[in-house]
């Protein structure tokens, strides 16, 4: 099996179907309903093909497995380098996983330019595939920016009211933080002849140069991730952006920031990653804290679950900063969890703003009266991104707490006072949105879910308490490429500390 | 093969130019003028063809005197002008016909004028230099002013005049100072002469005129103003070929001059071009973000692109000369593409050239609008387009020659230019549809599909572009 290029083709197969889905003409009805079944079949194809990563993985080792190599700009030498370890293939697995459901929730969301829809999410997923496999500085950076074209095109064209401003600032802010990355990869190429990841992380840049490179880098993941003070694109994007595009971009491309902290700045710039640690510290809790907060304020769904999202993602930074197994291990775990549950949440948004198109939160209450199925489905998934023993929220960041903890008491504490007030926005929005009187005039007609619904949200809640009550099979997979990554990071980080000490002496 | 040899052969395919554009005129001349448009036009993009296969089965070598070579960056460079300019030809023809300007010297003048374009890139002394550059000038002076009975193209074109002579006159006074300084015109003893002697005074002086002068004629800020003018006013198929072969050949020019007979002395010009190349991005950059007619868009956008090309030419490596070769051959794909969809905006028989007329564009003519989405995202510098690769390569050779800042400074204002490039994907993608635009010529249609495959294509075939330009900056530098 391993034979054959798995990663290529889980990465390039939902671009085939892409041009499969262009290539489709006739009646509109016709088109619609063709591109709709070529999309999902192809991302249903590809999710099983990704499967056989996770099969054919062996977690004994935390080289990069599936490796794929050919030359791409020899010249420059640049290739063409593809291949995944224990932490980017959940990722692999988490866009495959997702991408399918997107495409089943905008069944009959998206009316119009449905070819059109079908083909920006194909062609994001290979974007975001071919992200997380990418072991090419110059091809990650490939794929981390092409991801900004459908997604661009994605909130413009099926956005809400304000998608234009949303589209604009999304792609404007983003590329500002990645052209810095560019950069730093460039100066990166440099300095070491190559832009090969696994090079690069072998390489051991000098202090100095990796403080300006953490910084340019920085400068790209914290917007993507998204920190304070530069989160403000992210409930603009998620507010106009259609259901299923929220659903990838809290599910997935919020990841991608995340992940480049892990496979960039803490391998190749351990010591710079130590001196900015108190900055990340700094910056998550105000995130978590603030942004928490101004959750509990807001009057739109979305809006509350994109500030939700920022909260979380503080989470992730502080343990992938604590520099110990158990924080990076829950800084991804909670990645991994927070991308169901999140992309769940806004697929709970999506069911009622479907019926009713408003997102207001005033808009309803008492929805459990007429839909049970619904306020069952939205309190386990509230309660799963409040953290509740048993769902997949609870193991990341109980894990990422007890790294901070190991790291730095204060962290700690702080981040954990977020988790009370996340469990006070979470369960505000859910009382007003399903108890209470049903008295609104149009709200007493509603429907419960139907089958489709019901179809998406089914593989949601197996993952995310399978997640939850068995964690291992999950931790299994990342635990000897974190275990590597946290060797590396020390040796390098006590190299320096010796190196002063002499210097010292 | 001696430098003092007449070796016509090197010169052979401008010589075929030359004659080819004498018997045009006679052909058009006898031929009932104005009705041998057509005719004249495919016998001169013909003759372009056939001139472009003589550069490339050429072998190379000194003609002239010494005057003239045809190395590889010759060829690289002539090879992207003469497909610049015969697609302007093709594009020109129905156009013409329908606006009235089918005058059968218009095809033989763009022939004149490549041919001086020719002449310069191949140039190795400063009076070949001038007679080519001169040459092209005055042919491309006509050319803007062609449409002689409308106000708006003859004023673009004495605009154009003016501030041209102007540009050559500062050219030929700074040529006239570096030659009176180092008793030569020719660039391989200028070239001993400076580096064995370093820079005097005086020559300063004339290398700081002569690049002003290769300034305007490339359109970098602060000698641009002429260009949004002239763009906008010249009709359109001639501002098309104003945007891709006079540029692409004045930066070859400009590069040749540069790393030819100053090459001994980077640091003393190297601030001059960073200058001038941060000045052209920021300018380029904020300058278009209110233009609504896309002529004047694209004049701003070609300040700014050349902003980046010079980028390259502030590293002064050999590195840095391959970035902008890349970089002029996929800004020449990016502009006939662009210029393919703008010579398409016609409603109702008449030329329309506001952005927002391009409304709703996606339901109208959805391929044509995913084709202006993927030029504009190319020129934005969006990865995986072509676009960023050029972007890619000269800013790769600016940090490895130590500029940093200017590579940061420079990749910012990319961010800034995405945003008007953003705005026309906007307003063809998510704003309400106006009328249709009339049915697209096939050769438009043809012009627009084969940019579109180029910029998709080239990140998996970057090589060929790579590997040629390398030679060609070999050629110049050596390794």
């Amino acid at each position: 099996m391993s034979d054959y290029p798995i990663l290529s083709i889980v990465t390039f197969l939902p671009l085939i179907g892409a041009l499969f889905v262009l290539l489709i003409r006739g009646e509109e009805a016709n088109v619609a309903r063709n591109s709709r079944w070529v999309a999902l079949w192809t991302s249903g194809f590809t999710f099983v093909a990704s499967l056989m990563l996770w099969v054919n993985f062996d977690s004994t080792t935390a080289d990069f497995q599936f490796v794929e190599k050919a030359d791409w700009m020899p010249g420059l030498n640049i290739s063409y380098h593809m291949g995944v370890d224990g932490i980017s293939m959940l990722f692999v697995l988490l866009a495959t996983f997702l991408t399918p459901i997107c495409i089943l929730s905008a069944w009959e969301a998206i009316q119009k330019r449905v070819k059109e829809y079908m083909i920006a999410f194909l062609i994001l997923e290979t974007m975001m595939v071919g992200m997380f496999s990418a072991l090419d500085g110059l091809l990650f950076y490939l794929f981390f920016e092409g991801v900004l074209i459908p997604m661009f095109i994605i909130i413009g064209v099926w956005g809400g009211q304000r998608r234009v401003y949303a589209a604009f600032k999304l792609f404007l802010y983003t590329l500002l933080g990645s052209v810095l990355m560019l950069v730093a990869l460039l100066a990166m190429y440099f300095e070491a002849g190559t832009t090969d990841i696994p090079t690069l992380m072998a390489h051991g840049f000098s202090y100095n140069m990796q403080l300006w490179l953490w910084l340019a880098f920085f400068a790209s993941f914290a917007v993507k991730v998204p920190m304070w003070p530069v989160h403000t694109w992210l409930p603009d994007a998620h507010v106009e952006a259609p259901t299923a595009g929220s659903v990838i971009l809290a599910g997935v491309l919020l990841k991608m920031g995340g992940y480049g902290f892990l496979r960039f700045s803490l391998p190749m710039m351990p010591l710079a990653s130590e001196t900015f640690a108190p900055l990340v510290f700094t910056l998550s809790i105000v995130a978590i804290i603030y942004t928490s907060l101004v959750a509990l304020a807001q009057q739109d769904m979305k809006k509350l679950i994109a500030y939700s999202s920022v909260a979380h993602m503080g989470i992730v930074t502080i343990g992938a900063f604590t520099f110990n197994q158990h924080g990076i291990e829950g800084s991804i775990f909670q990645m991994l969890s927070h991308g169901v549950v999140s992309g769940a949440l806004f697929l709970c948004v999506g069911v009622v703003y479907d019926r009713m198109h408003t997102r207001e939160i005033d808009a309803y209450g008492g929805l459990v009266h007429r839909m049970p199925g619904y306020a069952v489905i939205f309190m386990f998934f509230t309660m799963a991104s409040v953290g509740l023993p048993g769902t997949g929220g609870f193991v990341g960041e109980i894990l990422a707490l007890l790294g901070a903890f190991e790291a730095n008491t204060w962290v700690a504490f702080f981040a954990a006072t977020g988790l009370i007030l996340g469990a006070a926005y979470a369960l505000y929005l859910y009382r007003r949105i399903v108890f209470g009187a049903l008295t609104k005039e149009n709200l007493k007609s509603i429907l419960d879910m139907s089958p489709r619904e019901w179809l998406i949200f089914a593989p949601l809640v197996i993952i995310v308490l399978w997640m939850g009550v068995y964690p291992v099979s999950f931790l299994d997979i990342m635990h000897v490429s974190v275990e590597h990554l946290v060797n590396q990071v020390e040796t390098a980080q006590a190299a320096a500390a010796q190196a002063a000490q002499l210097a010292a002496n | 093969m001696g430098v003092s040899m007449l070796n016509l052969g090197a010169a052979l395919p401008e010589i075929f130019m030359a004659v080819s554009a004498l018997a045009l005129l006679m052909l058009g001349v006898f031929a009932g003028k104005d009705k041998a448009f057509r005719t004249v036009s495919w016998l001169a993009v013909a003759a372009q063809i056939v001139a472009l296969v003589l550069v490339v089965l050429g072998d190379g070598g000194v003609a002239f005197y010494g005057q003239f070579t045809a190395d590889a960056f010759a060829k690289f460079t002539k090879v992207m002008i003469l497909i610049g300019s015969s697609i302007g030809i093709v594009m020109a023809m129905n156009y013409a016909e329908r606006e009235n300007m089918s005058r059968f010297e218009f095809p033989i003048l763009i022939l004149l004028a490549t041919l001086g374009m020719m002449a310069m890139v191949s140039a190795t002394d400063m009076l070949s230099l001038y007679l080519g550059l001169e040459l092209q000038s005055l042919a491309l002076y006509v050319i803007a002013a062609i449409r002689r009975d409308t106000v708006r193209a003859t004023e673009s074109g004495l605009k154009y005049f003016v501030l041209g002579s102007i540009a050559s006159g500062m050219l030929l006074y700074g040529m006239s100072m570096v030659y009176g300084f180092t008793g030569s015109t020719n660039f391989a003893v200028l070239g001993d002469v400076i580096s064995a002697g370093g820079l005097s005074v005086g020559t300063l002086v004339g290398l700081a005129f002569m690049f002003a002068g290769l300034c305007f004629k490339v359109s970098a800020v602060p000698f641009h103003m002429w260009t949004p003018d002239v763009y906008e006013g010249a009709p359109t198929p001639v501002t098309a070929f104003f945007a891709v072969a006079p540029k692409i050949a004045g930066l070859a020019l400009f590069v040749r001059v540069a790393v030819g007979p100053f090459a001994g002395v980077v640091e003393d010009w190297q601030q001059i071009i960073v200058l001038v190349s941060i000045l052209s991005m920021a300018w380029g950059s904020f300058a278009a973000l209110r233009q609504d007619n896309i002529k004047r868009l694209m004049a701003y956008s070609s300040i700014g692109h050349v902003g980046f090309a010079l980028v390259g030419l502030a590293a002064g490596t050999s590195e840095g000369v391959q970035g902008i070769l890349v970089y002029l051959g996929i800004y020449l794909v990016m502009n006939l593409g662009t210029f393919a969809v703008i010579l398409s905006m016609r409603r109702n028989d008449r030329m329309v050239e506001e952005i927002t007329d391009l409304a709703g564009l996606a339901k109208t003519k959805p391929l044509m609008a995913a084709v202006t989405a993927i030029l504009m995202f190319s020129m934005a510098g969006i990865p995986p387009l072509a676009g960023f690769f050029g972007k890619f390569y000269v800013f790769k050779a600016a940090v490895d020659a130590g500029l940093v800042t200017l590579a940061v400074i420079g990749l910012v204002t990319s961010v800034v230019s995405a945003y008007y490039y953003l705005r026309i994907i906007k307003v063809m993608y998510f704003d309400e549809p106006v009328e249709a635009f009339d049915k697209n010529g096939t050769e438009m249609n043809v012009i627009m599909a084969v940019a579109t495959v180029i910029l998709l294509a080239f990140v998996f075939f970057p090589n060929p572009l790579m590997d040629s330009a390398g030679v060609a900056a070999t050629a110049l530098l050596g390794q």
